[in-house]
């Protein structure tokens, strides 16, 4: 088994085990899953670091995120340049956060990050606003989002400044019984 | 609460863990020195390497600062936290690719210099260390701004005090004395192993960790390799021992998640219809898993001794075939029915044999039987409830529902395992229509017409369900009463329908009942997980009537094979009698060869055990036809139609009535629990039922797999099942206790049949356990045993465990009191700390109605009006207070409380003013000035 697969080095695939929830398996399969986006980008040997991005548009139409309405916005965060173009490692970081071996404090730390569409850490009505919309496709009239946007800070700002912090969010997330993502 | 904690940890981490960088920086001064003369190299790494140390040089200096004010005042803003955090990440990521970069250049030398260092390392680390404390500092405070980020991760921070304490340790010997490096060196590569393993969670760019992990192998290997003076082939073999261990449990866990069967299959069906399908095929494999285990249990110590060292088929007549049925024991319909051969087989009770050693390993079969038979009972019981103690502890602290009950579906009502465009639509309205529902039911909080109404809704149609069920109760009792007088009259002149009548009828109620069950729950208008809940339960009792109605009828017949038994018994007992008589008065001899019939010809008993066995083995079966009939016909023939002929039809089949079937989840489920149930009763008469049940639950797997992904159309509401699903255990808890009952009954009380199974010639099965004790075992034990079977020893027993049970009890009693008194106090904290921000702008509705009520429609201005607020007091308290979805309800009370507390001669004013509406004169005068008004008066700066 151990001989069969060139792609990495033993090294690197311990070191991916060991940054990863991944097993050396999972990670191989992930692999492949990475190189089916684009079998002319992506090659088929990894132990020299080849510097390979696959633009977001790739990365966004994998069956996992397709239908996500959140995608590009987890491809941004995930991905080093900010724009959803992502490399191996990135790939391999993002569900490795997404996958279920992950710990909820970790997801939660993530989840943040994707729910804070303007990057200023913390997550304030405008991407609570973007947030609800985008899980709602719109539906809700202007002022029921602004309502629930309220309601939202209401229930989770624990320290009363109008937005939620990363702890606001931890405390109210780690806490739902859906929270497994 | 937990960062704050975590803060104290990580200042005390941070009085030690200067030295823990100590020693490192040394080598990372050198390594950045080389690192910036190969900043040239054409490496993206490398670019980034010099990005991150310029941006480090400049920041050297600041975080020193920085960190210590922050030492000062902690939780300044959130905003240095997540400054700082990210420059740690940075800085890590940076120190990592240095030392990269140091190794790259070349193995040899950094080898030397370690070397080197090592030697003088004390010096170079002493020396270094006035400066670079200060650095550690800034890193120690870098840390804790970390970890006060709330990225708790306790292994981290065990790990951090491990190697706090270590380097604690390891400071003391450095003052100490030099002599001591080998064990300093020890620590350092304890702990980079440590920070190694540590960083099996880390927060971002996991490039980047990736290098500083690769950095800290190597060095570890570097320092591993060459160890120190004294105990250093002692030392490298146990660093090249850990590392085999690691490397074996990290190969250990790949072979067992590579072990796990049905991954992919489960992940595409839970992608495709979310996670509640997928909670199903979950418990279907964690079944099947179990059914492994028993059926091991089973063959490996049961039906394997019997097939090899008992006798072979065919020496003696409960191993064959009698011969009046021979002719017809090869017919496929016999066999069919589990007549004939199969009969007669290891898959049934009657087949073992009684003798109570056999074999050169003197294997006691009987005795082994009856302890699987109980054992099998005994290892699913503790399974079964371990899996739920530990779905339990997974789920805990989720306790406290409509807190957050907007932001838990503003980002947790996404299934993220959703991949497939037609469940994500329906996900998209399902959650819409949440929304509104909650818009609705926040808007009018108090909509008393409806709630009535539903309320009434669901009273009906509780009874109707009840109604239903009972009606099919006295339905199953009719028709096996039925069943019992046709069954005394001749067959020939019955119809097949006559015949079949009890499963007929119990199979047509399976048939009509759920749905009929869902229909009427719609009248109640649950979210679907509730209502899932309410239909498994419903069916639950509905399958369970089934059942022992059932059991019942097969007792009868029990009891009358039992009779017909005695008979037959003392028939051939007085045949044999006879036989013994004849022979020795013909032969004049007392040694009497015994009768040499041949094994089918000898007259023998009903055999009850293997009756029962055959009954629940065909039940099995047919069960098993039953469903996958089911899910080929309602299911796959059912969606070929609607997806060929919707082509030519007048009507949209897909969009319109027959459309595709959706994914019976309660159903599914107790099926499977009730086909346990039944493997459970039935394994102690049929032991190739386990085996059999292991097949089926394997078939069904790649069936139901097939049949949903190709059939079956997502829920309209999706939902998430919760992921523990303790429901689905608890509900198999039952059924293992309700089917445990009959099986000890008949253990217990019944006499086995004197002519085959393994406990034939016993008055009772157990006491085939008593005989080992008394020959088998030394005497004590048989003494110790009696002393336990003593009612007097036995009764104390069980008070105890009452006892133990009652303390229990209050115990966690107490606990969750604690609980929710630790949960108002936080509430109330949150409260108050809200009021003092918020209190200019008057959001609350109470509030505004108030100040409509008063005359000069102001509050604020003049304290002099601050008589009538007291009456309103009592209103905000109990708004603030009682329904905790609307925490702003307090918004202004502290304006009112500030008041209060600024007119200390207040109390009288009221009781002139005429205490009014109904606020309660001991309300307003003393009722919320002691509560939490006080203290919120006493909180508000101003």
């Amino acid at each position: 088994m151990g001989n069969k697969q060139t792609i990495f080095t033993a090294q690197q695939l311990d070191a991916y085990q060991d940054c990863t929830y991944f097993t050396r398996k999972e990670i191989l399969r992930l692999f492949d899953r990475y190189r089916d986006l684009a079998p002319q980008l992506v090659p088929l040997d990894y132990t020299s670091h080849p510097d390979v991005k696959l633009p977001y548009e790739l990365i966004g139409s994998m069956p996992e995120l397709k239908d996500n309405p959140f995608r590009q916005r987890i491809a941004e965060v995930f991905s080093e340049d900010g724009e959803g173009n992502m490399t191996l490692d990135d790939f391999l970081d993002m569900f490795s956060v997404l996958s279920e071996m992950a710990p909820r404090d970790l997801k939660a730390f993530y989840a943040f990050k994707i729910y804070d569409f303007n990057d200023d850490d913390f997550l304030c009505k405008s991407d609570l606003e973007k947030t609800l919309n985008k899980l709602t496709r719109n539906e809700l009239t202007e002022d029921e989002v602004r309502m629930v946007c309220e309601k939202v800070i209401d229930e989770a700002d624990l320290d009363n400044d109008g937005r939620l912090s990363l702890e606001d969010f931890q405390q109210m997330i780690v806490r739902a019984p859906d929270f497994l993502r | 609460m937990p960062p704050r904690r975590k803060n104290n940890a990580a200042v005390k981490v941070e009085d030690v863990g200067f030295e823990v960088d100590a020693i490192d920086s040394g080598s990372e001064d050198e390594a950045r020195k080389r690192s910036k003369n190969r900043r040239a190299k054409p490496q993206r790494r490398a670019k980034q390497v010099s990005d991150d140390e310029e941006d480090e040089e400049d920041e050297d200096e600041a975080p020193r600062k920085r960190g210590r004010k922050k030492k000062a005042k902690p939780r300044d803003s959130d905003e240095d936290d997540e400054d700082e955090d990210k420059r740690s990440v940075k800085r890590k990521a940076s120190k990592a690719s240095r030392r990269r970069a140091a190794k790259d250049e070349s193995d040899d030398e950094s080898e030397e210099d370690r070397e080197k260092r090592k030697r003088g390392g004390e010096a170079t680390s002493k020396k270094g260390k006035e400066e670079q404390n200060k650095e550690k500092k800034g890193n120690g405070k870098r840390k804790e701004g970390k970890d006060k980020d709330g990225e708790k991760d306790k292994k981290k921070k065990n790990g951090r005090m491990n190697s706090s304490s270590s380097s604690s340790s390891e400071s003391e010997e450095e003052s100490l004395s030099e002599g001591e490096m080998a064990a300093l060196k020890e620590e350092v590569e304890e702990k980079k192993k440590l920070i190694a393993t540590l960083r099996n969670k880390p927060w971002r760019m996991k490039r980047r960790l990736v290098l500083l992990k690769e950095a800290q192998e190597f060095v570890e290997k570097f320092e591993g390799a060459l160890g120190k003076g004294k105990g250093r082939k002692l030392y490298a073999y146990k660093v090249m021992m850990a590392k085999k261990l690691i490397k074996f449990k990290r190969d250990f866990e790949n072979f067992k998640t590579a072990c796990i069967p049905w991954e992919r299959k489960i992940k595409d069906v839970e992608s495709h219809f979310g996670s509640s399908v997928a909670s199903y095929f979950i418990f279907l494999r964690w079944m099947y898993g179990l059914n492994l285990v028993l059926f091991g249990f089973m063959f490996g110590l049961v039906v394997l001794p019997e097939i090899l060292m008992g006798l072979p088929y065919g020496s003696i007549p409960r191993k064959t075939v009698p011969r009046e049925e021979q002719p017809t024991a090869m017919d496929y319909s016999v066999l069919f029915d589990f007549g004939g051969f199969c009969k007669y087989s290891f898959l049934f009770y009657g087949f073992y044999n009684n003798e109570r050693t056999m074999g050169v390993l003197q294997f006691r079969l009987p005795l082994s039987y009856l302890l699987v038979g109980v054992g099998i009972f005994g290892y699913s019981l503790m399974v079964v409830i371990r899996t739920m103690a530990r779905n339990a502890n997974e789920g805990g602290d989720g306790a406290e529902e409509g807190d957050f009950t907007f932001s838990w579906k503003m980002f947790t009502s996404w299934d993220y395992l959703i991949g497939n465009p037609e469940t994500a639509d329906n996900k998209f309205a399902s959650i819409t229509t949440s929304f509104k529902e909650s818009i609705v039911d926040e808007q009018e909080n108090q909509k008393d017409e409806n709630i009535h109404l539903r309320r009434f809704l669901r009273v009906l149609a509780n009874v109707m369900i009840l109604c239903c069920l009972g009606g099919s109760g006295y339905l199953i009792y009719f028709v096996v009463k039925r069943s019992q007088e046709f069954a005394e009259m001749k067959t020939e002149n019955l119809s097949w329908l006559e015949k079949n009548e009890v499963e007929f009828v119990m199979s047509l109620l399976g048939l009509v009942c759920p749905p009929l069950f869902e229909t009427i729950a719609e009248l109640e208008d649950y979210h679907p997980r509730i209502a899932l809940k309410w239909q498994l339960g419903r069916i639950f009792a509905l399958f369970l009537g089934n059942l022992y109605t059932f059991l019942f009828a097969l007792f009868d017949e029990v009891n009358a094979k039992l009779e017909r038994e005695k008979s037959i018994k003392n028939d051939t007992e007085w045949l044999l009698n006879q036989y013994y008589s004849n022979y020795s008065s013909h032969f004049n001899t007392t040694d009497v060869p015994p009768p040499n019939a041949d094994p089918a010809d000898v007259v023998r008993g009903p055999c009850w055990e293997t009756g029962v066995g055959i009954e629940f083995v065909k039940l099995i079966v047919s069960d098993m036809q039953v469903t996958y009939l089911t899910i080929l016909i309602g299911d796959f023939l059912r969606a070929v139609i609607v997806r060929f002929l919707n082509y030519c039809w007048c009507w949209d089949l897909e969009a319109g009535f027959p459309s595709y079937g959706e994914f019976d989840i309660s159903g599914n489920v107790l099926g499977l629990v009730f086909n346990q149930g039944m493997i459970w009763m039935g394994a102690f008469y049929a032991p190739g039922l386990v085996g059999l049940n292991v097949l089926r639950l394997l078939t069904s797997m790649y069936y139901q797999c097939w049949a949903v992904m190709s059939c079956n159309v997502p829920h309209e509401r999706v939902f998430k099942a919760s992921r523990s699903n303790n429901f689905y255990m608890g509900l198999l808890l039952l059924v293992l206790f309700l089917s445990l009952l009959p099986v000890v009954y008949t253990i217990m009380t019944l006499p086995p049949s004197f002519d085959c199974g393994p406990f034939s010639g016993q008055e009772k099965m157990y006491d085939v356990v008593m005989e080992t004790i008394e020959q088998d075992l030394p005497a004590f034990i048989g003494n110790i045993f009696t002393y336990a079977t003593n009612p007097g020893l036995i009764m104390p027993a069980v008070l105890l465990m009452l006892l133990a049970l009652y303390y229990l009890n209050a115990l966690s009693k107490g606990y969750q009191q604690a609980n929710i008194d630790l949960k108002k106090k936080m509430q109330m904290a949150r409260d108050e700390e809200k009021n003092r921000r918020n209190n200019k702008d008057s959001t609350n509705q109470v509030m505004k109605d108030l100040e409509d009520l008063l005359p000069n429609k102001s509050l604020m201005p003049p304290p002099t009006e601050d008589e009538p607020p007291p009456p309103g007091n009592v209103v905000v308290e109990k708004g603030s207070k009682s329904p905790k979805t609307k925490p702003g309800a307090a918004g202004k009370g502290v304006n009112l409380q500030k008041d209060v507390s600024l007119a200390a001669p207040n109390p009288r004013g009221p009781v002139t003013r005429a205490p009014g509406p109904r606020g309660g004169p001991h309300g307003n005068a003393r009722g919320p000035q002691p509560g939490p008004g006080r203290g919120r008066g006493r909180g508000g700066p101003r």
